[in-house]
This record gives C-alpha cells, sequence and structure tokens, in this order.
C-alpha cells in the first residue's frame, strides 16, 4: 500500500497473454511493458489485432480462459497477483474502463441511473438515494441534457454519442486514479467524436485522472495524450513522447502509420494501412514480426528479433528496430536515408541482442 | 395503457379467428366420422324409428349448415356443447376436472421451473465442468425418456418398493381437493408433480444454460465486471436478467398446453383430470366432449401466448406490443 512517491501508478512489466485456440495457442500479447503516472496520460496505438485491447483487460482480469504472465503493478501491489475479491475493488474504482461500443457495452434491459448507481454501491456504502443523486449529478456533469429524468431512460433511447457520455459517467462515478478509455469514439460519428474527445481532455484537466487511450487513429492520440506506446503483433514496438512519435519516429511502422496520416486535419481520419497484412499471432514470423511488410528489411532481421534501444528523438523514446539508432523522421527524406541504411551492412550495436 | 389495450383488442380478434378455424375443423370431423351417436344412445336393439326420433330430438336431422350455424352459436356464448353419453354439459365435465389438471400442471411448473433453470445456471457457470456434463447428460437422460416410463418407475421405486417396506407415503393413484385435505392433497401429487416436472425441466436446463452462456459472451457483462460487481450479482442481475426470455416463452407455451390436459400422466397416475376425460371420450367415442376439450385446449395455448407477450414487454423496454 505505501507506494512510493516517485513510483508509477500503474508499472505493466513483461505482460504476455495467450488463448488456446483449436488452431493452437494465439500469441495475442508478447511481453508489454509500459508505465503510467499519477495524472499523465499514454496513448496505445496499433492495428486492429495487435493486442491493445487484450492487454489492458488483461491486467484487469477480464479475459477468461486466457494465460496471462507478467506483472501488473497497480499502486504497487501486482494486479495479476490479486485474488478475485481484491482485485474485484480496483476495477471500477481505482481502475475504469470505457468500452468501445456504448450500445453493446451498457446493458439493455436496466436504466442507465441504475448501472451507475450499481458501480457506486458496489464500492461504498452509499445508501440508494444518495448513490442516486450522485448518478444524476454525473450524468449531468458529462453533459446529458436533464439528466434527472434521463436517468430513469434505457441505454437505447439514448443516441450514440449520449451512451458514450452515460459510460463515461459510469466510469468516473468513484474518481478513478485511472481511466482506461478503449477506442472510444470508434463507434461514433466523426462530429461526436470530437465531443468526446473534448469531454475525455475535461476528465484529465480536472479530475487529475491518469490516462490510457488505446486507439488504431493516431489523430486521436495527437489530441489527447503525452505519451505513446505502438503496438504490432501483440508486442511494444516504439515508446514516444507525442511530439516525437509526429515528427521524429524511428521504427518504420510509426514512420508508415505518420504518412498516412493526412496533415492538418484532426481526430477524425483513420489511418490507411500499410501494405500487407499483420501476422497471424499463431505463427509470427521469426526475426522481427514486421518485416515482411517492411521496406527496409535487412537479413538481420529475419532472423533475429530487435530488442528495444534507446534511440535518438528525446528522453525516453525507444525503439525496436535494427536501423541505426539515430535514424529518425518521416517523409521522403527519411526514407531514403532508412533505405541507404538498410543497403549498407552495419555492425550490430547493441550487446544484448541475441535472444 | 393504450397500447396494451389495442393489443389486446387485436390479439382477441386473432384469437377468435383461430378458434373459429378450429371448432370448424372439429365440427366437420364430427360429421365426417363413421358414428352415430343416435344409435349409440338407442341400443343395439332398438329400431329405426326409435333411432330416427332420437336424431330428432338432438337435431342431428337438421341439414348440416344448420346445425354448424347452432354450434358456432353455442360455442360463442361459451358453450361447449353437450355430452349425450354422460348426460352432462361438457362444461360441467370440465369443471369438474380442471382442479385436478390445474393442480398437476402449477406445481410441476413451480419444481420443473426451480430444477430446470437451476441446473442450466450451474451448467453455464462452470461450462464443460464435471458439474455441466452431469447435468447435461441428465438433462438429456429425461429429456428422452418416454412420460409413462418415468411414470411408471417413479411409482414403482417410491411407491411399490416403499410400500414392501412398510413406508406408505407417497399414495400410487387417486386424488383429494386442495380444499378437503392439503397434506394429502400434495403426497397424492408428489409423484405425478415429479413426473411432469423432471421430464420438462431437461427443456429449461438446457435453454437456461445456451441462453446464458450466450449472454455472458455479451460486451455489457464484461462491462459489470469491469465495474467491479460480485459474480453471483452478475449472475442473477445481469445474466439472467437478460437469458430468461427464451425461457419465458417456452413456460407460457408449456403451461398452455399442459392445462388442456397431461395425457399420459395423469393416466399413469389415476388423476381424473382433463388429460383423463380426453382419453376417455376419444375410448368412448364422445365426440361433442371430443370437440369441446379441443376447442378449450386451443382456447388455453393462444391465451398463454396472449400473456407471454404482454410479459415480454415487461422483460424488455425495447418491446412495443404489436
Ligand atoms: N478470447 C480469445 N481467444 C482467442 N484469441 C483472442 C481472444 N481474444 C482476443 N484474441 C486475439 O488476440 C489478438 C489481439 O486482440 P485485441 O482485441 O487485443 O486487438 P486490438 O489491438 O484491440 O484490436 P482492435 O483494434 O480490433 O480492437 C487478436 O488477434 C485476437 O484475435
Ligand atoms: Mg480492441
Amino acid at each position: 500500500m505505501a507506494a512510493a512517491v516517485d513510483e508509477p501508478l500503474l508499472d505493466v512489466e513483461d505482460l504476455r497473454v495467450s488463448f488456446d485456440t483449436i488452431d493452437g495457442p494465439v500469441q495475442a500479447v508478447r511481453g508489454v511493458t509500459f508505465q503510467v503516472g499519477r495524472g499523465r496520460s499514454l496513448g496505445i496505438v496499433g492495428e486492429s489485432g495487435s493486442g491493445k485491447s487484450v492487454s489492458t483487460q488483461a491486467i484487469l482480469g477480464l479475459l477468461s480462459g486466457a494465460h496471462v504472465s507478467g506483472a501488473a503493478r497497480f499502486e504497487g501491489r501486482d494486479l495479476l497477483q490479486m485474488k478475485d475479491s481484491e482485485l474485484r475493488k480496483v476495477r471500477g474504482a481505482g481502475i475504469a474502463v470505457v468500452f468501445q461500443d456504448p450500445l453493446t457495452s451498457l446493458h439493455p434491459l436496466h436504466r442507465v441511473g441504475w448501472q451507475i448507481v450499481e458501480v457506486i454501491r458496489a464500492h461504498t456504502d452509499m445508501n440508494k438515494k444518495a448513490a442516486r443523486a450522485r448518478a444524476v449529478e454525473l450524468l449531468d456533469w458529462v453533459g446529458i441534457p436533464s439528466p434527472r429524468e434521463r436517468a430513469d431512460h434505457y441505454p437505447y433511447q439514448f443516441s450514440g454519442g449520449m451512451r458514450q457520455r452515460v459510460m463515461i459517467a459510469m466510469a468516473l462515478a468513484l474518481n478513478p486514479r485511472i481511466l482506461i478509455a478503449d477506442e472510444p469514439t470508434t463507434a461514433l460519428d466523426v462530429t461526436v467524436q470530437a465531443q468526446i474527445l473534448a469531454l475525455i481532455k475535461r476528465i484529465q484537466r480536472e479530475f487529475d485522472t491518469a490516462l490510457v487511450m488505446i486507439t488504431h487513429d493516431l489523430g486521436v492520440i495527437t489530441e489527447v495524450t503525452e505519451d505513446v506506446m505502438v503496438m504490432y503483433a501483440g508486442q511494444p514496438v516504439e515508446y514516444a513522447s507525442n511530439r516525437t512519435l509526429h515528427y521524429e519516429p524511428h521504427h518504420p511502422y510509426t514512420a508508415g502509420l505518420i504518412e498516412c496520416l493526412p496533415r492538418g486535419t484532426s481526430a477524425t481520419v483513420s489511418l490507411k494501412p500499410i501494405p500487407g497484412t499483420p501476422p497471424s499471432l499463431l505463427n509470427v514470423p521469426a526475426g522481427c514480426a514486421f518485416h515482411p511488410r517492411c521496406s527496409f528489411a535487412m537479413d538481420l532481421c529475419r532472423t533475429q528479433a530487435p530488442p528495444l534501444r534507446k534511440v535518438a528523438g528525446g528522453a525516453g523514446h525507444q525503439s525496436a528496430c535494427w536501423l541505426p539508432t539515430d535514424l529518425v523522421g518521416v517523409g521522403q527524406e527519411a526514407s531514403d536515408r532508412r533505405a541507404a541504411a538498410a543497403r549498407t551492412p552495419m555492425p550490430v550495436d547493441d550487446g544484448g541482442a541475441e535472444r | 395503457m393504450g397500447d396494451i389495450v389495442r393489443f389486446l383488442a387485436r390479439r382477441l380478434i386473432f384469437s377468435i379467428v383461430v378458434l373459429w378455424f378450429v371448432a370448424t375443423i372439429v365440427f366437420f370431423m364430427y360429421f365426417v366420422a363413421p358414428n352415430d351417436v343416435a344409435r349409440t344412445l338407442a341400443g343395439r336393439q332398438a329400431s329405426a324409428a326409435t333411432v330416427a326420433a332420437i336424431r330428432h330430438n338432438l337435431g342431428l336431422d337438421r341439414p348440416l349448415l344448420v346445425q354448424y350455424w347452432s354450434f358456432l352459436g353455442r360455442a360463442a356464448h361459451g358453450n361447449l356443447g353437450f355430452s349425450y353419453l354422460n348426460s352432462r354439459s361438457v362444461l360441467s365435465l370440465v369443471g369438474q376436472r380442471a382442479g385436478v389438471t390445474v393442480s398437476l400442471v402449477v406445481g410441476g411448473a413451480v419444481i420443473w421451473l426451480v430444477i430446470g433453470v437451476g441446473a442450466g445456471m450451474l451448467g453455464a457457470t462452470r461450462p464443460r465442468s464435471v458439474i455441466d456434463r452431469a447435468t447435461t447428460g441428465i438433462a438429456l437422460l429425461f429429456y428422452s425418456m418416454p412420460t409413462f416410463l418415468l411414470g411408471e418407475f417413479l411409482l414403482l421405486v417410491l411407491f411399490f418398493r416403499l410400500h414392501l417396506i412398510g413406508v406408505d407415503w407417497f399414495p400410487g393413484a387417486g386424488y383429494v381437493p386442495l380444499a378437503t385435505d392439503p397434506l394429502q392433497w400434495a403426497l397424492h401429487l408428489v409423484l405425478p408433480w415429479l413426473t411432469i416436472a423432471l421430464i420438462t425441466a431437461a427443456t429449461y436446463a438446457r435453454l437456461t444454460r445456451s441462453s446464458m452462456l450466450d449472454v455472458m459472451g455479451e460486451d455489457y457483462i464484461r462491462t459489470a465486471r469491469a465495474k467491479g460487481i460480485s459474480r453471483p450479482r452478475i449472475l442473477f442481475r445481469h445474466v439472467l436478467r437478460s437469458a430468461i426470455t427464451p425461457v419465458v416463452t417456452q413456460f407460457g407455451i408449456d403451461v398452455g398446453t399442459m392445462l388442456g390436459g397431461v395425457v399420459v400422466t395423469e393416466n399413469v397416475f389415476g388423476l381424473p383430470g382433463m388429460g383423463q376425460l380426453i382419453v376417455s371420450s376419444i375410448t368412448r367415442q364422445d365426440l361433442p366432449t371430443i370437440i369441446g376439450l379441443v376447442l378449450l385446449a386451443s382456447a388455453f395455448v393462444i391465451v398463454a401466448n396472449i400473456i407471454v407477450d404482454i410479459v415480454y414487454v415487461f422483460l424488455d423496454p425495447r418491446v412495443r406490443l404489436n
């Protein structure tokens, strides 16, 4: 309990998750490490299937039938080692989650007020009346008009954006230290997306809640989070500050993501995929998982998985790519430099690379 | 509220059409059937003149359509006809026996709901576990077992074997009205209740299990878990709440159907209910009674369906009555 002052709020270390399927084990997450400090924000970006949702759900023990290993320390205690009864106290209270599709994520047969009251009463001994008043207050705060009446409505009586506001109200009910938002805007209309993002930014500002924002839309990350982790095929390939990521990415995958972002537009345009598709997690290629799609792949990339190394972009900038560590940037010029480097055989400058 | 009135009006009209259809079919089957009530009543030795007189008295010599029309008129007033063989109205015959069947069905329904839904929940919470496989296996066993076999088996074990060792807890046959002696009423019904309940519960166990497993995969159940709600509460207030809908449908249909008569069970246990009346009127070719019972059974099923539709509105706020 006595967490050191400098200790991160959430400290995830070498998280691995696999599922047994008829076709064999699916290695959905293969060694994810990240930290989130108090009141800080982290974006997790990657294509569909890269393990973003699985990573965060594994931390909270929400995956049934998954093999999970590693550590996930929240305020100093490892969530992965907790008994179910202890973990339940963290869920919804210490760490709250907003899921992608608010229509399917709210219980269709219960009034929204009831659903908010339920989470409050699961974690406090507030009486029904007080909890109800709090629920109305929360609905009001997230911007639902006439919240007193709306609390008695069912999810189907709300629009998509309003439903997501309800989800957010429910997540905020106990002032969580961390809010995990798993693609909170993906299922929404473009104009509504911006409103929900604005709401999430307001939460951070007003409550000092730490935020983990999962998205496959880099534009969303640009607007909301300070730090970014890029994932590919179940592994983190690059960590950077938001700014570094956009102007000085190191990993060719990240650079590819940035380059197909239309410049100047905001939150709304989802990225066009890099040619090819992510590998099957039943059978991840040897070496760097990205090498079959990488235009700069070298022989080394096909045989040896690159470790995360410190790269040139700034404090905390790390990348898992064999290209020289100072080779950062986007655009044609950076691409030319990468291509040139890839043609030049180079010494492996990392001692801990062999695995 | 206006919704419900309009819905009921519409369903009532539809129900009358269905009942009219059923009535017409059974009425004409009655006339096509190679059976002459007048001759049966008159006896083997009667002269042709006597038979003709009886036929005239019963109105059976009128043109077919005239008879059809007066039959419909009577049915529309709730008169299910007259059983010449019993010299009583079908309605009074039914009234005599309805209590037995209602007792049997209501008691059985309570037991099969508890066993069936309980077993289904048990299986759904631990899919593919030993408990799950065991309940599924037992459910399948009872599901595929003929009613008379289970009835006779229960009689053998719980009545006859116990009787041999001097224990007479459960009577082997007969019926005591609830008003006469509640304890005897229940004791006489235990074995019949178990018979219909065990066989019917199997359907409910499988239905509850699969419906709950479907719901458990829903996003909103993940949300409930992410909220830190306790397992039992998730199971009852979230999963079962959604999963119960198909169970309610099945329940309405089953109860509605059985109220028309539980043929095999009533006969195995010598219960003088509607099911026994069905069998005796068929063996005696008591056609007015058969027609009356068919109409009544159809009405029960129709009413049960209407009730299920209304219950749906309370179970699911998204459902509109129309
Ligand atoms: N229960 C499961 N059984 C087997 N495989 C699973 C299961 N859950 C997830 N996976 C696999 O794990 C991988 C990662 O899934 P995850 O949902 O984390 O992706 P994601 O990055 O969140 O993608 P998206 O953008 O589509 O949400 C996918 O390939 C998925 O098929
Ligand atoms: Mg996801």
